[in-house]
């Protein structure tokens, strides 16, 4: 029973990263860069779902608002910084480091603005089913509706996301403008509009993935919260081990670190679950230095 | 005369790659533009397809100004241009690379039914619809290109260097195909090569360009019974 507990919970959480992971993943086919901001922008959707859902009471509909705020964020910071810092920073290192390092800036500062407008304390955003867990046989299981409704919406959440890049002319464009903007843009493609879009994209996700790491903790978020820091982490390692450029690659790349956390985390000792991603990467960097979905192969979906 | 260069200049940072050019070529023309490596053949295609910014002179097609318009307005146009080497995506199948090709035009009905006349000019890629672009041979690749070019029913068609890499034979075939599509589509084409004599002999105008100018012009035919250019450009 412990054991279906462990790969039950690391499921849930994984999930939760592989969303994360997966606003990397677009990012970084947008535009190649590293966005250390995602979590700072995830805060911040988390912070208008809290004031969605205290104002019209439905988690519901709370989520695609946070989802809608952390889209328009995400495109407003690809059309205002990424641009003008990518074009006015075309050769040589600064290059390669000043979009990255700018992130980190927006990481902060949107730290400071959320501090400024909520202020430091905890604030909560109620779960919308009961986080008791089920029970089989007579026992209590971790896993608790709440955590179904999650694993559920995440991936229902992916399969859309599959659809609209496999499917549809949009996503058509979105891959084509990763893999060659040149050849996408004698297509006819507008590149900039889907680099944008991928940025909104991204933001969306990344709002997801903050609101369920809030509910899937105790509810309890603020600017300092551990969730969000751990959600950076396992977000950016999940993505990285999937290979960076892989969509596919993300969802198993969280998936995989849910896990490990989970069991270190029941088996091992509680105290060391924030290193096991590093060392899940540093192995992973080891053993398999494209990703586990390999350079080629991972550039599909 | 559809397509107007007038006293084109092109800088690569410090290097002036094409030097006050200028050419016209008339509606349904096929031109082949030969040169040495370094000619400016590829600056000049990649200016004409909004790719590299001139800074100085004219373009006009049709009449009307296209310079600096960006590549993804003038496929809009009817200008496509199949860059250098190959110019697919391998990651895609052959089917989204054809669909690539038509995407602007967002009109479902009208993209299948290119979609099915240019498998019914390359019958190789109808049998490879979904099959990953990296799985093809070169002869293929290029027909790809040219095949994605097609989808978005152009009237002026760029193509750099389509014979690059390919085997003789292949390089025969492509070259009788860009020759039969002019014709059959009634497009006008402005087709860069090295390969100078495969191009001239398909070609109605040849145009050699020398250092980022324009130093003959001429049917052809004659270009290839030129003693000069022979010497210089064919080789014998």
């Amino acid at each position: 029973m412990q054991l279906l507990n462990t790969i039950l919970i690391g499921i849930t959480a994984g999930s939760i990263y592989s969303l994360m992971a997966i606003a990397f993943v677009l990012v970084w086919r947008s535009t190649r860069v590293i966005n250390f901001a995602q979590a700072g922008m995830a805060l911040l959707s988390t912070y208008f779902g809290y004031e969605a859902v205290t104002r019209i009471g439905s988690f519901w509909l709370a989520l695609p608002i946070a989802m809608l705020g952390g889209a328009i964020f995400s495109a407003l910071v690809e059309v205002i910084l990424m641009r003008v810092l990518v074009k006015h920073s075309s050769s040589g290192p600064i290059a390669a480091v000043a979009p990255i390092i700018a992130t980190l800036g927006l990481l902060g500062l949107i730290r400071s603005v959320i501090a400024m407008i909520w202020g430091g304390q905890d604030l909560r955003i109620p779960p919308p089913v009961s986080n008791n867990g089920f029970t089989v046989n007579g026992e209590v299981l971790v896993f608790s509706p709440l955590k179904l409704l999650i694993l559920i919406t995440t991936f229902i959440l992916m399969a859309l996301l599959t659809i609209l890049f496999q499917r549809t002319n949009l996503g058509l464009s979105l891959r084509a403008s990763a893999y060659a903007p040149e050849i996408a843009r004698l297509s006819g493609v507008r590149v900039d509009l889907t680099r944008t879009l991928g940025w909104a994209l991204a933001g969306a996700a990344g709002a997801v993935a903050g609101v369920f790491q809030t509910v899937n903790g105790n509810g309890n978020f603020s600017p300092d919260s551990i969730e969000f820091s751990l959600l950076l982490v396992s977000g950016f390692i999940a993505a990285v081990i999937g290979g960076l450029d892989s969509l596919l690659g993300a969802v198993i790349g969280g998936l995989f670190l849910g896990l490990v956390i989970s069991f270190v985390l029941i088996y091992l000792n509680g105290g060391l679950f924030f290193i096991a991603p590093f060392v899940v990467l540093l192995l992973v960097l080891f053993i398999r230095p494209q990703g586990i979905i390999g350079a080629k192969a991972g550039r599909r979906a | 005369m559809t397509l107007n260069v007038s006293h084109l200049s092109v800088h690569h940072g410090a290097i002036q790659a094409i030097n006050s050019l200028s050419l016209a070529i008339p509606t349904g023309a096929l031109a082949a533009v030969i040169g040495s490596n370094g000619a400016g053949k590829t600056s000049l295609l990649r200016a004409i397809s909004g790719l590299n910014k001139a800074s100085h002179g004219k373009i006009s097609w049709m009449g009307e100004s296209i310079l600096g318009d960006k590549p993804e307005i003038l496929v809009r146009k009817g200008i496509s241009h199949v860059s250098e080497g190959k110019s697919v995506i391998p990651e895609l199948t052959v089917k989204e690379n054809l669909e690539l090709g038509a995407i602007w035009r967002r009109d479902k009905k009208e993209m299948i039914e290119t979609l099915a006349l240019v498998v019914s000019i390359f019958p190789r890629l109808g049998e490879r619809l979904a099959q990953r672009a990296d799985t093809l041979s070169g002869g293929e690749r290029q027909m790809l290109a040219i095949g994605r070019s097609l989808m978005s029913k152009p009237k002026l068609l760029l193509l750099d260097e389509p014979s690059l890499g390919l085997a003789p034979l292949v390089v025969e075939q492509i070259f009788q195909t860009i020759r039969d599509l002019t014709t059959s589509m009634r497009l006008t084409v402005v087709l860069v090569e090295q390969n100078a004599m495969g191009a001239l002999r398909i070609a109605d105008l040849g145009i050699v360009l020398n250092l980022g100018k324009v130093v003959a012009v001429d049917h052809a035919q004659a270009l290839i019974d030129d003693p000069a250019v022979r010497a210089a450009y064919l080789g014998y």
